[in-house]
């Protein structure tokens, strides 16, 4: 294995294992604010509790965030040390932006909510809820601007020394790629979030118990799970597409499979992309459905990688291409229940219908999948650019940390990260089976 | 000028983390031997329980600024350190981890596994953190390219080819297991009552005799390993306020804790670390990072500095931050003030 393919691996491993907790709690803030605006509201302490309990969860999901998210800025300069010395100018500047604008506001605001409780107004602790909402998605935003700068490098001049500068900053806050992409993330977190509640709703009536808190988990899961599984197709993820299409032609003609170019190019829906003989294996094609998607017209043409350099390909082009497919038809498994389930919500039969809930609960780990496999698609999408255009993944990993040292410590955070995935699912079975009641251990 | 600023608002990042997270960090590693009975276990908890976690943002919040302030500096160090800084993560991750399930999982031998790491963590990391200074003060083999690699150790001798570890960083690392140790006794003794609270004040007279003999030994060896250290301070005679200022921090600490003014006490330990850390970057500058291999390999103020545009959006932004950040800070820890009570601590 080379050098190169050991630092990728260390950054996408523990990456992918971080943004598994995030993606919760940027969605539960949310949730978690709706539902101690209802509490504030009507004065249920029902809808308190049930906020309490989120807390709990979303206590755990941000500690292990946390923890797993110090790793993410350290790699910037542990293995991606060339990168990290002509770009930390420019990317450094979002990356400490977020330290400093948002986890301060949130670890404070947290610890309020969390301990303090008694300690202050009922309209304070919604304002800490309120407060944990803005500083987790402020974070976000942060992170998708750090990204969008290595998708699509905007505001910069090169300094004498090869360094990158910025020209404008308000031009890097506002790349438009950071715009699109964050509003089409945040859906994805919103979804997962709306799911996992969804999903414990489903859990409580099916096993029989704790009804009243899971007709209050259902009808806020289902509600905004349905909005924000819209939202994520039309409009974010479409303006995206066009986006990526437009900037990174190499991009989307990988992740569509689209080997020649086309006029009218029809849309895979399925199939297997076989590099060696440039075409898809085995397709189910919907004709002209690409160039509709990308130009609104189904006779634009649409460029193929066969007008692109080979060595401008996207490098693992057959997972580019799978990882764009499961996030594409995960979207629409998500609008189809969350649509057939805020119907009989709406009726009011939700609660009885069990096939429906069964499939609630066994979707929970489905948005993982799909927010995983849609950032999957953005950064192979990027390849094999680390700043598109500008810095090739070969010329940005740390040259002085050899691929023995880089894969020791990343089998080490592989083995750690295997242990905390089991603690973190003995500790939501926990929270989920103690539920939102009051118990003596958390004494109250 | 700009250089000036930045270098010192990073050293403002690093005392801001080493005083916040350094309490906690020290009552990790205390309450291996001071808890004796659940309500000190409960009350040791809840003393760090609401701010542990914004105290580690200050690491991340100084790692960011030092990224973008300076790039090379950045760049060449958590290359260089590969290995210690992985092992730092991993105990940052074990410590964060076990103090989060010692809140929920809170039976027998679980119980006792889960405080063995989170103390066990604590110390490594105050050691690896002083190891850590001890390495930038004394210097590293950096090669032209401005990149080098280090063992975790070589032969101990602080020499051209050193390791992460030599009797020199060992040295610092154990200091900075001491005063971190006294710092975390002086924050119990503030927040705890009773028996905790007369434990933890009677550790402090030991500590604090031991850290005095440890500071002495480490400044003497630093003008040993590098003499250069000095010459700031004798071309400005007037920073010899920052080793008095040491030595009045450290007579605070015995005098306050002795007339039982623990936040008096507590003070002066954070000033105690100010000084240090302030006089370990004065030593340095405008050196960031030295190298043994020869100073014309140094990685100074002047090379690994950002952009000029960079630095001024940045120190404009960074301003605004930091007061809301501290705002934060001091609204959060105005709340919890005053003794634990854990009738409202729960979590």
């Amino acid at each position: 294995m080379t050098p190169e393919l050991i630092h990728r691996l260390h950054f996408a491993f523990t990456i992918t294992f971080h943004y598994l907790f995030p993606q919760l709690t940027m969605g539960l803030a949310l949730l978690i604010v709706v539902l101690k605006s209802v509490a504030l509201k009507t004065g249920d302490e029902k809808w308190d509790r049930a906020a309490r309990f989120w807390g709990k969860i979303f206590g755990i999901n941000f500690v292990f965030g946390v923890v797993t998210g110090i790793p993410m800025e350290f790699e910037f300069g542990t293995n991606w040390a060339r990168f990290s010395r002509l770009s930390g100018g420019v990317i450094g500047q979002p990356l400490a932006m977020e330290g400093v604008f948002s986890f301060f506001l949130e670890s404070a605001f947290l610890g309020l909510f969390l301990y303090g409780e008694k300690r202050i107004s009922r309209l304070m602790h919604w304002f800490s809820a309120f407060m944990v909402f803005v500083g987790s998605w402020i974070s976000g935003f942060f992170i998708i601007v750090t990204d969008a700068w290595m998708q699509h490098p905007v505001a910069y001049t090169r300094l004498p020394n090869g360094g990158f500068e910025v020209v404008s900053f308000w031009q890097l806050l506002l790349n438009p790629w950071a715009l699109l992409q964050y509003a089409h993330n945040m859906m994805g977190a919103v979804v997962t979030g709306s799911f996992v509640m969804a999903a414990v709703g489903a859990f409580y009536l099916l096993e029989g118990r704790r009804e009243e808190y899971a007709r209050i988990f259902l009808k806020v899961g289902v509600t905004a799970g349905l909005l924000s599984s819209i939202l994520i197709i039309f409009p974010t993820g479409d303006l995206a597409g066009k986006f990526v299409a437009h900037n990174q032609p190499a991009a989307i003609a990988a992740m569509e499979g689209l080997f020649h170019s086309e006029a009218g190019a029809g849309m895979v829906l399925m199939g297997q992309p076989n590099e060696e003989t440039g075409q898809i294996d085995n397709p189910i094609v919907v004709n002209d459905l690409l160039s509709f998607l990308i130009y609104g017209t189904n006779k634009a043409e649409v460029v193929g990688l066969d007008q692109i350099p080979h060595d401008q390909w996207p490098t693992a082009l057959p997972l580019l291409f799978y990882a764009y497919h499961i996030m594409a038809g995960l979207g629409t498994w998500f609008v189809l229940l969350m649509l057939v389930s805020a119907l009989l919500l709406w009726r009011g039969t939700l609660t009885h219908a069990r096939w429906v809930l069964w499939a609630l609960l066994l979707s929970f780990p489905l948005p993982y999948i799909a927010n995983t496999a849609g950032w999957m698609t953005a950064e192979l999408g990027r390849q094999p650019w680390l700043i598109y255009g500008l810095m090739r993944t070969s010329e940005g990993f740390s040259s002085t940390v050899s691929a023995s040292n880089g894969l020791f410590t990343l089998l080490g955070f592989m083995g750690l990260y295997s242990l905390l995935g089991l603690l973190f699912t003995v500790l939501m079975y926990r929270e989920i089976s103690q539920g939102p009641e009051p118990t003596t251990a958390h004494a109250e | 000028m700009m250089g000036f600023i930045w270098f010192w608002l990073v050293a403002v990042m690093i005392v801001g983390y080493v005083v916040l997270d350094g309490f906690d960090l020290g009552v990790g590693v205390l309450h291996l031997f001071l808890v004796r009975t659940e309500q000190d276990r409960r009350s040791t908890l809840a003393s760090i329980g609401p701010v542990w976690d914004g105290n580690e943002v200050w690491l991340l919040a100084g790692g960011g600024t030092l990224y973008f302030a300076f790039p090379l500096l950045y760049a060449s160090a958590f290359s260089g350190f590969y290995l210690p800084l992985m092992i730092v993560l991993w105990l940052l991750i074990l410590r964060g981890i076990s103090l989060e399930l010692r809140n929920h999982i809170d039976v027998g031998v679980w119980r006792a596994l889960l405080d063995g790491v989170f103390g066990l963590a604590s110390g490594l990391l105050t050691i690896f953190f002083g190891a850590a200074l001890a390495n930038v003060l004394r210097g590293v083999p950096l090669q032209a390219d401005g990149y080098f690699f280090l063992p975790l150790w070589t032969n101990w001798q602080p020499g051209p080819h050193p390791g992460i570890l030599d009797w020199y960083t060992v040295i610092g690392g154990v200091v900075a297991l001491v005063a971190l140790t006294l710092h975390g006794a002086l924050w119990l003794a503030l927040k705890t009552s009773g028996d905790l609270e007369t434990r933890a004040r009677r550790l402090v007279k030991p500590l604090c005799l031991q850290l005095t003999a440890l500071t002495v030994i480490s400044l003497g060896a630093t003008i040993h390993v590098r003499p250069e250290s000095l010459d700031n301070y004798f071309n400005y005679p007037f920073t010899f306020i920052v080793p008095v200022g040491v030595v009045a921090s450290l007579a605070g600490i015995w005098f306050f804790n002795r007339a039982h003014k623990p936040l008096r006490a507590f003070l002066s330990s954070c000033l105690y670390l100010f000084f240090m850390l302030a006089g370990a970057c004065w030593g340095l500058y405008p050196t960031l990072l030295p190298a043994t291999s020869g100073a014309a390999n140094d990685i100074t103020l002047s090379r690994a500095i950002s952009g000029p545009h960079t630095l001024a959006v940045g120190l404009v932004w960074w301003a605004f931050g930091m007061t809301l950040a501290i705002g934060y800070a001091v609204f959060v820890y105005s709340r919890f003030k005053g003794k634990v009570d854990l009738e409202t601590a729960a979590h």
